[in-house]
């Protein structure tokens, strides 16, 4: 299996680079994660939906998509685009350390 | 199989340990970079599927366009999108005898149903649809022939279609993308 180092430590990832081991994530790493995405800082807003992703991922076992994100985590979708232009779910999972969500909306 | 990541390979990427050296620049892995979607059917079987494809591909950091053009009109017009139906004749997979689909009330109770079904999963109707699609930075076009055609004015559109334009400025903005047509 792949894997990846941030903050000195080395973990597993998927060949997409998304955390396999959840647990392994610690918040030093996401700026590190975020720079790999094209992210050069992460602000508050950032961190909104960094956390919420975290908080779902460990309630059901798999990240929100861009459609629930917009609807529940209290940043637009609009919005989630301009924090994460490579696309929110996605980029935003990587980031917080979880699978890729899965789901078509 | 090498474990190497290629698509996001980093400078702190591990390299496999009992392969031989790997080339260092891996070939990249084949990408669609742009989408240009074409949309000529009103009827909700016709239009999901393209905002469902158009919304999936912004998801993914993929650009997409949506033309709409011919009965696909009706998706971005004021007065229509609200009322979009399912073909309940000429569409033999909703497995219902023809003479049944083209009885009064039934394209609107089909369509009910099938709505019902939508919203249970979580997919919206198409007016919040194609505002959310808007948003997620995606281009909402209007084909020109088609607006001449149905005597439509640019008023009749709704706001999130960022311009009615000819076939021919459809291929230039479709540049170097995957057209899609549905």
């Amino acid at each position: 299996m792949p894997t990846a180092t941030y903050d000195d430590t080395t973990v597993p990832v998927d060949d997409q680079g998304f955390f396999t081991d959840p647990g392994r994530w610690t918040e030093p790493m996401a700026e590190q994660i975020a720079r790999e995405d094209g992210i050069a800082t992460l602000t508050d807003r950032h961190w909104i939906v960094i956390r919420f992703m975290r908080a779902q991922y460990e309630v059901k076992g798999t990240g929100p998509t861009v459609r629930i994100l917009g609807k529940t985590s209290g940043v637009g979708v609009k919005e989630l685009y301009r924090l994460f232009p490579k696309g929110p779910a996605k980029t935003a999972a990587r980031i917080a350390g979880i699978p890729k969500p899965r789901g078509c909306l | 199989m090498s474990d190497t990541r290629t698509k996001v390979a980093t400078a702190t990427t591990t390299a496999p340990e009992s392969t031989p050296a790997a080339p260092s620049v891996p070939a990249p892995a084949a990408t669609i970079e742009k989408v240009s979607i074409i949309v000529s059917k009103g009827s909700l079987e016709g239009i999901y599927p393209a905002l469902i494809m158009a919304n999936g591909a912004r998801a993914e950091g993929i650009e997409a366009d949506l033309f709409f053009t011919f009965f696909g009109l009706d998706a971005i017009t004021k007065k229509r999108w609200e009322h979009i139906k399912l073909a309940t004749v000429g569409n033999p997979g909703l497995h219902l005898p023809t003479l049944l689909g083209g009885m009064p009330g039934v394209p609107d109770l089909v369509t009910r149903v099938m709505e019902r079904k939508m919203d249970r999963l979580d997919i919206p109707p198409i007016p919040e649809f194609i505002e959310m699609i808007a948003d997620t930075g995606a281009g909402i076009y209007a084909c020109q022939a088609s607006v001449d055609l149905f005597g439509l004015e640019r008023n009749d559109l709704v706001e999130q279609v960022q311009g009615v334009i000819t076939v021919g400025e459809f291929y230039e903005r479709a540049a170097g993308s995957q057209i899609i047509y549905t």
